[in-house]
Formats: structure tokens, sequence, C-alpha cells
């Protein structure tokens, strides 16, 4: 790593690479702010990161072994940098906004070192979802790993992360070191033993975890599981600032809901209505009536102005649609609770219908390799237009001038200073002396790894959402996104669903009851199902894992006792879309710069003129008057850029996420 | 400040989009140029191939230069052997390709890549098909590519089975799309055929009748899978009229039989009038008239010079060949170009006599809807009348449910079918007068079928905001008609089939001309108060009319003409109870 020093002064410094960083300092850069956009991980997007499957395991990892540095140590460096008159306000080495993190692998492993096998098979036991997290740390845990010797490393490493966890997820997080090389041998043995019951059929297509593994970089798992509404915020900034052209989409194919013990397909769209089948013809038309009145709603006040004061629900009761109907339409399209008023499930509904039909047939788009991609858009708008990048860097402390109480420089965790005038900041490096309320929410996630659909169809490649009504009435709503191979997510043969919800409890509480319901989760790995048709026709889970992640969105910037030109990002919130974070990263921008455009379109490469292309690049006799801005800051800066070298950065620097400045 | 992009500003981008339009438009001019007098000087080569290419793939329209590559193809093909053969033209059909990605309905590049199909030694047929289906996953109605799709799959040999497959899915993504349904109601008929009616059923009168053919029609049971899926489309957004057409051909019945409707035969005029089932032009069909077996030389004509094609026609026999009232006569038409005939016996003691089918008797005005099963109609208009309820307003339901009560029972569903047409005059205002003139159809219809059951000769249909006249050749032998307080215009042509018509009422209209009163033999008594008639040489055709002595024209602008006595009488001489 060439100990090379940054530049000693940027407009803005922002830390931290999740979206609304990334948009911010995309929109900055692009206005002609320097950026310098630091991150303390090893990858971009932070929360909102997608690992393939190793990546992930090596996650677990690292989040499991997160400790406090030693501080005193760098306390020292950046204390001598402190002048008279300013103050220091550190910030949070320890990243906390994940917790009860557990993983749990159902597919067998590969039998080659059979010979090896020695344990008996009574010391292993049964292990699924629901009763690890009450089991001592006994055999259920050792029977999914793991060295010994890794075991107390992690022990003796207790993070502050990890205390105020119960003790049993904690020794299930050591299932995490299942990528170590060396498997446990009650594991083999379990796969020797289940392996000859299977079926010939299924021998072919079964998926150990070996293959997983090999399989890894195939996988792009998102921490943050959200689609993008095609009319949604997100999907505009990424169509006006043109940052859409470093990124993929595909559609999500269809809406599925789960209701009476069956998953179904939910018509929404018009060729769907006209092709369902559990719809009677005058359901159908009692549905196109109902969402065509939802489309224009505002123009027809007298339909719904006695419902104003009264849930949603009552108000699709009130319209006499059927069951099957207010079931579609509460949850899977307005996607909104009970409670939720009339007004804002009719928004709701028409925000869906609106974005119907504009790249499919349903509303959400989904970007290829997953939503991590999204982030790193915009950090490679802001690189081209000069931001500068380093990962695994990120800031000791702000320095604060006593008199004006603002941040007027950073001191980086390699002891240097930079100075600068505003500084953006993703929450969870805030430390819990700067917060003035820590009434943040949680996320519930699942993340599996499942051998086939919820619901099989022709086409084997659709992207599915799934919107699960809560089981009991005290249960949370349960949103499920199953990616398919061509969404760039996971291997060929298999699914990968996201679960999310927000946290009434440890996510594994929350959801593993609704994965039970949806899924075949077999009691030991590798066992195919056995029993009635019922169960095979369940996909298999074979592998999964659970974690909380911190919902700050309900945070603002009085819920900080910060400087006035320190922003913090909170997020992700637990909604479907990213509006929220899209929104902030917004008035984030306004609040920094107050007259600049917010991302304005970026002019297409071939527009871009380098240096010595043509001569009508500068010289005094052009016309000014009908120059653009940007032009007017071309005869400006001539001679200071050097695009060549920027753009360098920019091919490299967000794709193959190492950092830019640190070679 | 570090890395401030430079762009371009709008001035200089014009500037260079218009230098480079200008080069691109030198270059063209100039292969243009070289390429045509490259085909002038006979020049068949690679190098015309390479010209034309580059033109076309910026131009796919330009015909010539298609028709240039032909020729060069053609002769290229002479000196190769039958592998190159194959390359030459199969890198032909990926230039194509290239250029239907600039113009996907470019004619000329369909037309040339059906060509290359014909010439090549092996054609894959599957790479086409594949071709097609993107091509109207990009734009469904591109009729360009239904077009070559059809002849690619008459090539291809693909399954009747597979097609209507294609449809479901087209149909399923789309149910807007109308060629797809088109599409679909050309493939049932072969793959789900009607039965043949068997010849118990058949009750024609002439069991000589032209075999019919009954290809476009399609078995019940299919038709109920049929009628489901249009009932999906049309629940699903009842104002998407592609549905609402595929019903109605689902509903639609055969085309009605060709045959000799009637034949009247008048002593006094020493005349036969003859009805076909459907417009026809006597001359050039083979007609043949027997009298007593002896066939006569007749010539035929229509009853008004302006109808050329007419479902009556008159001629005139050889006189005093039926004047003998105590003679017994026995007559026979021939159709002969469709094995079919009517007879008619003229017995002793008759003035006149006739032959006919009654409307009654063939279900003539069952309108356009099909003689399927009444239950299954029946079911029909119930899924119908359920959207009705729902969609109270909707056009396409409305009209529908009328036909179907027409198909069901004209006459008794006449006052909810008036109803109907009340609601969609309202609620489709541009088309008021279309509904209108529908309406008097079916009540014409309701009115003809009440005469026959009735067995009269009179036709009474007043004070019904009638504003068309048809079925007209149906009132052959009416003696009586009353069509006062309607809002008719004109009594047209077709008016003069009227031949037996004694007396006529039409008070209280809107007539303007009299066309139609023209040559009726027996016309007596014409009353016409309160029209529209407004110049004596409106009057001009009831001269042709030798009976007609009582006329009744109060009310109308005509009495403000000058000297109108005096014209009149001169004009109708034989009238003798004028009143003005």
């Amino acid at each position: 790593m060439a100990a090379e020093d940054l530049p000693s002064q940027f407009d803005v410094v922002i830390l931290g690479t999740g979206l609304t960083e990334s948009v911010i300092a995309a929109a900055c850069s692009r206005v002609g702010q320097s950026v310098l956009h630091l991150d303390r991980r090893n990858y971009y997007a932070g929360n909102w990161a997608s690992f393939t499957f190793n990546g992930l395991l090596s996650w677990i990892e690292q989040y499991k072994n997160q400790q406090e540095v030693q501080i005193t140590e760098l306390e020292q460096v950046w204390r001598s940098l402190i002048d008279e008159g300013e103050d220091a306000v550190p910030l949070s080495a320890l990243d906390s906004s994940i917790s009860n993190l557990e993983v749990f692998c159902y597919a067998s492993e590969e039998e080659e070192k059979e010979e090896e096998m020695k344990t008996p098979l009574s010391s292993f036991q049964p292990v699924n979802a629901e009763t690890v997290s009450e089991e001592a740390n006994g055999d259920s845990t050792e029977a999914h790993d793991t060295v010994t010797g890794d075991d107390t490393t992690a022990s003796d490493a207790k993070t502050p992360n990890e205390e105020h966890e119960v003790s049993e997820p904690k020794e299930d997080q050591h299932t995490s070191d299942i990528s170590e090389p060396s498997q446990s041998q009650e594991e083999k043995e379990s796969q020797l033993s289940s392996s000859p019951a299977d079926p010939p059929v299924e021998v072919q297509k079964k998926i150990t975890y070996q293959k997983l593994v090999k399989e890894g970089r195939r996988f792009n798992i998102d921490l943050v599981s959200k689609l993008m509404y095609s009319r949604g915020a997100l999907v505009d900034l990424l169509i006006k600032s043109n940052v859409s052209r470093y990124a993929e989409f595909k559609n999500i194919g269809r809406i599925l809901t789960y209701r009476n013990g069956k998953v179904e397909q939910v018509p929404c769209s018009r060729a769907d209505v006209f092709a369902s089948k559990q719809l009677t013809v005058v359901e159908k038309r009692m549905l196109m009536k109902f969402l065509t009145f939802c489309l224009d709603f505002e123009q027809h006040p007298e339909e719904y102005q006695d419902y104003t004061e009264k849930p949603f629900r009552e108000f699709l009761k009130n319209k006499k649609l059927t069951e099957n109907l207010q079931h579609f339409i509460l949850h899977s399209i307005a996607m909104v609770t009970q409670h939720t008023l009339t007004e804002e499930g009719l928004k709701a509904t028409q925000h869906f219908l609106r974005c119907l039909g504009r790249y499919g047939n349903t509303p959400f788009l989904f970007p290829l390799y997953g939503l991590g991609e999204i982030p790193q858009c915009f950090c490679r708008m802001c690189a081209v237009f000069g931001g500068i990048y380093c990962l695994r860097h990120s800031v000791e402390c702000l320095v604060v001038d006593k008199v004006s109480n603002k941040v007027k420089a950073v001191i980086d965790t390699r002891g240097q200073r930079i100075s600068c005038s505003h500084f953006v900041v993703e929450d969870s490096y805030i430390r819990d002396e700067q917060r003035q309320s820590t009434a943040y929410r949680q996320i519930s996630r699942a993340v599996l790894i499942t051998d086939r659909s919820v619901l099989p169809s022709e086409s084997d490649q659709q992207i599915s959402m799934v919107t699960i009504p809560p089981l009991e009435s005290s249960a949370p709503a349960v949103r499920m996104v199953e990616l398919c191979s061509s969404s760039m997510t996971c291997m060929p043969g298999t699914y990968l669903v996201h679960l999310t919800c927000s946290s009434s409890g440890k996510a594994q509480e929350d959801l593993a009851p609704v994965i039970s319901q949806l899924f075949h989760v077999s009691t030991i790995p590798g066992e195919e199902p056995s029993e009635g048709a019922e169960e095979r026709s369940k996909p298999a889970v074979l592998w999964v894992m659970y974690f909380n992640m911190r919902d700050t969105s309900a945070l603002d910037s009085s819920s900080y006792s910060l400087p006035s030109n320190v922003h913090v990002c909170t997020g992700p919130d637990d909604s479907l879309c990213s509006d929220y974070s899209i929104k902030l990263a917004e008035s984030v921008f306004h609040h920094i710069l107050p007259d600049e455009e917010f991302c304005p379109p970026a002019p297409n490469p071939e527009d871009i003129i380098y240096d010595g292309d043509g001569p009508q690049a500068e010289g005094p006799g052009f016309d000014e008057s009908t120059n653009t801005e940007a032009d007017k800051s071309l005869a400006e800066e001539e001679g200071n850029s050097e695009p060549a070298e920027m753009d360098s950065v920019t091919q490299q620097a967000p794709l193959d996420m190492t950092p830019a400045s640190e070679e | 400040m570090h890395g401030r992009v430079k762009v371009k500003s709008t001035a200089q981008q014009e500037e260079e989009k218009r230098k480079e339009r200008e080069k691109k438009l030198k270059a063209f001019v100039s292969a243009r140029d070289a390429v045509l007098r490259k085909r002038s000087a006979g020049e068949h080569d690679e190098e015309a191939l390479q010209l034309t290419q580059q033109l076309l793939s910026s131009n796919p329209d330009f015909a010539t230069l298609w028709n240039y590559r032909r020729e060069v193809l053609l002769q290229l093909e002479t000196s190769r052997e039958k592998d190159e053969v194959q390359k030459l033209y199969e890198s032909e059909l990926h230039f194509i390709e290239a250029c239907l990605k600039v113009n996907p309905k470019s004619y000329g590049c369909w037309h040339h890549r059906s060509w290359v199909n014909t010439r090549l030694p092996q054609p894959d047929w599957t790479r086409e098909l594949g071709l097609c289906d993107r091509c109207l996953s990009l734009d469904e109605r591109n009729f360009h590519c239904w077009d070559y799709r059809r002849v690619v799959v008459k090539e291809s040999g693909v399954s009747v089975e597979q097609e209507l497959q294609f449809t479901d899915r087209l149909i399923g993504s789309n149910f807007s799309n109308y060629s797809s349904w088109h599409y679909r109601s050309t493939l049932l008929p072969q793959l789900h055929p009607q039965p043949a009616p068997d010849s118990a059923s058949n009750t024609s009168p002439s069991p000589t009748a032209s075999p019919q053919i009954h290809s476009h029609r399609v078995c019940e049971e299919q038709l109920l899978k049929e009628y489901e899926l249009a009932h999906n489309a049309f629940f699903t957004d009842p104002n998407d009229q592609s549905a609402w057409f595929y019903y109605r051909w689902l509903l639609g019945r055969a085309e009605r039989e060709e045959m000799i409707s009637c034949v009247y035969v008048s002593r006094e005029r020493e005349r036969v009038s003859v009805a076909f089932s459907k417009p026809v032009h006597a001359q050039s069909e083979g007609l043949m008239l027997v009298l007593d077996g002896q066939p006569q030389q007749v010539e035929w004509r229509s009853t008004h010079p302006r109808l050329r094609h007419s479902p009556v026609w008159l001629c005139d026999l050889p006189p005093g060949s039926v004047s003998d009232i105590s003679n017994e006569h026995n007559l026979t038409v021939h159709w002969t170009e469709k094995y079919t005939h009517r007879d008619c016996a003229l017995y002793t003691g008759c003035a006149e006599s006739w032959c006919r089918d009654s409307a009654t008797d063939q279900e003539l005005f069952r309108s356009e809807l099909s003689v399927e099963k009444s239950s299954v109609l029946q079911a029909e208009l119930q899924s119908c009348n359920q959207l009705l309820e729902l969609e109270p307003q909707n056009k396409w339901c409305l009209l529908t449910i009328i036909l179907l009560m027409r198909a069901l029972d004209p006459l008794g569903h006449e006052k909810e079918t008036l109803a109907h047409f009340q609601t969609l005059k309202e609620v489709d205002p541009m088309r008021s007068s279309y509904y209108s003139d529908l309406c008097s159809k079916f009540l014409i219809e309701n009115t003809i079928l009440k005469m026959e059951y009735a067995e009269v000769r009179v036709f009474s249909l007043s004070n019904k905001n009638l504003t068309t006249l048809c079925h007209l050749d149906q009132l052959l032998l009416v003696t009586h008609i009353n069509l006062s307080s309607n809002q008719l215009l004109r009594l047209p042509p077709q008016f003069a089939m009227l031949q037996c018509l004694e007396v006529l009422e039409a008070d209280d209209n809107a007539i303007e001309s009299l066309e139609g009163l023209y040559h009726l033999p027996k016309l007596e008594e014409v009353s016409l108060r309160n029209n529209q008639i407004c110049k004596l040489s409106d009057l001009e055709s009831l001269a042709s009319c030798t009976k007609l002595t009582r006329l009744d024209l109060r009310g109308n602008p005509v009495h403000k003409t000058a000297n109108i006595d005096s014209e009149l009488s001169q004009l109708l001489p034989l009238v003798t109870a004028l009143s003005l």
C-alpha cells in the first residue's frame, strides 16, 4: 500500500459508500465540488453491498471478529493535530448496525473423503431453524461446523457488539466458519448417511455445499433487499443523471402472494387479469374497475371521502370487492397494513399502477448483479467527475472550530488532517455520545439459497416478488423476493430468496415461521424430503442466513448533537423501494449546495472534450453566448484537469472494488 | 480544482452534426451514381453487391437497388457450387436482418427476404420463425412481419396447433392486438371444423341446392372455450374492441344459402318477378325461365335502373302467353349457376300467383348471429347481462346483447332491444345515426315477421323513428304500406321492388326524394303529407306509375312552385285526386 498522501483539502468529505452517501458524492462531484469519498470497509456500498457467496462468508467472519482497535495509540496521533480553538469529535470504529447473525446450512457435503468418517451418527442432532437458537452450545452448532480452534478465537475476541447479544446466537455465528477448508467430521458423516437414501433423479440435481462454495462467484447476495419502482425516485434519478448507463436491469416477472397455505400469482396488469385462472370474470371486471378508479382517484373524491378517516381495508370491503380481491389489493398491490388509512392505501395503489407497463408487466425492476451495483454506479459517476475514492480508509475524528461550531477538517485513519467545508457520514460511524436519540428500529432479514421456485412455471428464469401477510395478527407482514440465476445473483439451478420485515424480535424469530411455511427445511443437512407430496412440492432450503439490520430512517438531524455542516445519512429503511434514501440524499445535497441542480444529466461520452480534441475545445473566437454552464467551467478550468488519468480511475475503481488511490 | 469535465456546447454539436450529415449525403450520392452506372453497364459482380449493401444499409427502401441485387445474385449463383450458393444467400439473410433493424417496416427488405428464401438451397425456417417472433415482440402489429410469417409458416409446415398456441401466447401478452385474434379465427376452423350438417336438417326446398361451404365455422366444443376466452378479455377491459369483434365472429353464422326465395307471376301484366337470397346480376347468372315445359327467351331487368345488382329481377312473358284466365300454367325459374330452381303454378281463375319461402321459415333475421343451440346463446346472453350490470354504459356490451337477443327471440325481446338502443344513442352519441339505422333495420325485420305470422300483405310501421328502409326485397308481395310519422329522408331505388304495392302512406316524414316510386305497376294511391318534397322534378318518377290516381302532397314545400297545378297535371295526367 503506497503511503501516498491525499490532497489536504476538499470541499466535501464523505464517509460511507451506502446509497445515500454515494448519491450525494455523485451529485456534489457533478456540479464541480471536490469530493473525497471514504469507507472503512474493503468493499463498496456498506450495508447496501452485494457479496459473492464466498465474499459473504468472509463478511460474516469479519463481522464476527469485529473489535475495537487500539484507540489509544491512534488517539495520540490525532490529538497532536488538533490546534487551539478546536475540538475533536471522535467517530466510532465499530459498526454495530448488524446483529443476531445466524447461519445454517442444509445442503449436503460432498462425499469425497468418506473414509475419514468415524464419528457415530448418534452424535448428530437434527438442526432446523426453529430449534437452533433454543439449543445450548451443543451438538447442533458443532454439527454445522467447525474447527475448534476457531471457537476459541471467537470467544476471546468479545466485541461490544457481541456482548449485547444472548449467548446462543453467538455460538451460531460460528457456523459462519463454514468457509473453513476443513469440514467437521460429523457433517460429512451426515451427508454420507443421507446420500444413499436419495432418489436417483435427485442425486443428479442435488446441490452440495461444496458446489455452492465452488460456484460462489456466481452469487451476488444483497444485504438489503429492495426493488425499484419503475417510476420511483431511484429510477427517475438514474435516468435523469444518466447513471443508468452503468448498470443493467431485469424486470420482476410476477407478483405472488401467500394465501390459504398456497402461493398464488397476483393479477396486477391487464394481461395478468385476462389470463388469471383464479378470478371469475365478474371479479376480473371488479378488479379492473377498482384499479382504473385508483389511477385517478383524486378526480372522484365522492367515492372515498367518507372513508378518509377509516382504514383502507374497510374501504375495500365497502366497495363490495370479494375476499380474493381485497387480499390482492391490500397486501400485494397497495402493500399496506390492516391499519393504513384509505387515502394512503389509494395512493400506494396508484403508485403501483402508474409503475406498471413502463418496463414490463410488473411495476418493478431489479439491477443485474444485485442492488449493491447501484451505489457503485453513483460512485463511478462521482469518480468520472473527479471524486477520489479510498476504501479501508476511515476518519478518526472531526476537527470542530470552537467559535463557529463547524467542522473545518477531519483526521483520517492514517493521521492526515484534511480540511473540508462539509462532512457527510453514514449513521453507523457515529458514536453513541453524539446521539440525542437512539430510537431506531430494526429490520429482520433472511437470505436463503433454495433449489427451486416457490411457484414453478413455464419459465424458471423469473424474478418473483412475494407478499406474505402476517401469519398471525401480531406478526409482521413479510416481503420476499425470489431471484433467479439470470438476475446474476445466484448459480444456475438455485434461487436466491430474500425475506424482509420490520423486526418485532430477532430476525430468526420473525422469519423462521414464514420460511417453514413456504419451504422445506430439512432436519438433516442434505436430506431429501421423504414425506408426502406436499412437502416435496416445496423448495428445499440449502443455506440460510438471518440477521437484523438497524433501521435508522426514523432519525433526523435533531437526533444527533453534531455541527451543522456534518450531515448524517440514515437508512436503509425497511420499505420495498429506495425512495427514502434518494430523497435524503437530495435534501443533504441542497443543504450543502442550496443553489445547485441535483444530479443534472451527465454529458454523453462522445460530447466530452479531451485535451487536444479538436479546435473547438477552446479558443478566444468561440462564441461565448451559446456556451452551456459546463462549458464556462471548462474555460475556467482549462489546463487543470487530466481527463485521461481521471478516466482510468473511474474505469476500475467501483467495479473492481479496489480502492482507487491506494495502489 | 480537480477533474472538471468539458462538454461541447449545443452549437458545437449542431455544427458537427450538420457537417456529418453533409458528408454522409455526399458519400451516398456518389455511391448511388456509381451503382446505377454499373447496372446500366450490365455488370453483375461482387463489387455491385458491396456497393448496394452500403447504400441499402443506410436506406433499405431503395427498391431499385434490391432489384439490382437480385440480378447480381442470380448471376453469381450460376457460377457457384451448391455450398457456396447456400453461403451466398445466408450472408444475404444476415444483411437483410441488419437492414430490418434500421427499418422494420421496409417493404423492400421483407420482399427480398422472401425471395432469398426461395433461392436458398436449404432454407432454415426455424431461424426465420425466430426472427418473426423477435420482430413481433418489438412491434406486435408489424403487418409486414405478419405477412412474412404467414409465408414462413406455410413453407415450413408449422402445424396449425402450434400456430394456435402462438396466438394464445400473443393474446396472453396483449389481448388488444386484433392481429392475433384474427389469425386465430383463421386457424380454428382448420383445427376444429364444424361437422357437416346432416342432410335431414336441411329443410331447403331445393334439394339440388349448391354445396355449402361451412369451413369457416368452428365445432361447438371449441366454441365454448373460445367464448370463455373472449369473456375473459371483455370482462377485463370491456372498452377494448378486439375481443368484441372476435366474439361477434364466434357468434356469427354461416352465410345464407344462395337460392331463389320468391317467384311471382302476374297474369294481367304478363310479368314474372323473381327474388333472390342476395343481390345478383341476373344477366350473368345463367337464369332460365321455363313456361309449361318450354324454355322462354326473356329479358331480365332489375326494378330500378340504378340497381345493377339487385335481389329482385323482372321479365316480361311473351304477349298472350298467360293472359287467358281459364288456363293453368306452370312456371319454373332455374338458377343454373347455383344448381337451384323454383316452381310456381298459376291456376285457373287466378290473376296472380307466387311461390316462396317466408321470412319465418328461413329465420332470415336472426341477424348476423348463429344458429347455435339456443341454450348456448342464452348462456352467452346471461354473461353479457352480467357484464352490463357492472358496466351499464358499455356500448360494446349493449350492442352484443341486442344481437344476442335478436338471435334468440327477436319479437320477444323487442322492448328491451329498443331500450338498449336508446341507451346506446346516449352513451355513444357520435354513432347515434348508425344505431338509429340499425334499430330501423331490426324494427322492419320484426314487422315483416309479424306480417308473415299474420299472413297478410299489409306492412304497417308508423311512428317508430325509422331512419332508413331495408329488406325491401322481402316486401315484394306487399299491397299496402304505412310508413307515416317516421324520420325517413327518401324512398330509395330499392323501393321499386314493391311490385305489388297499391297504397303508400308516408305522411309526416322528411322525405325529399321519391326515386323508388318507379314503375310500380299497381300503385294507385300515394299519401306524402308533411314531407320535404321541394321541386317538381322530384315527382317525375311518379309518372312511371301508370295506375296512380290519388296523390296527397299537402304540407310540402313544392306547393310554393309557380303554376304547380298546371305543371302537375301535365306531369301526372292520370292523377284525378290531387291534394296540394
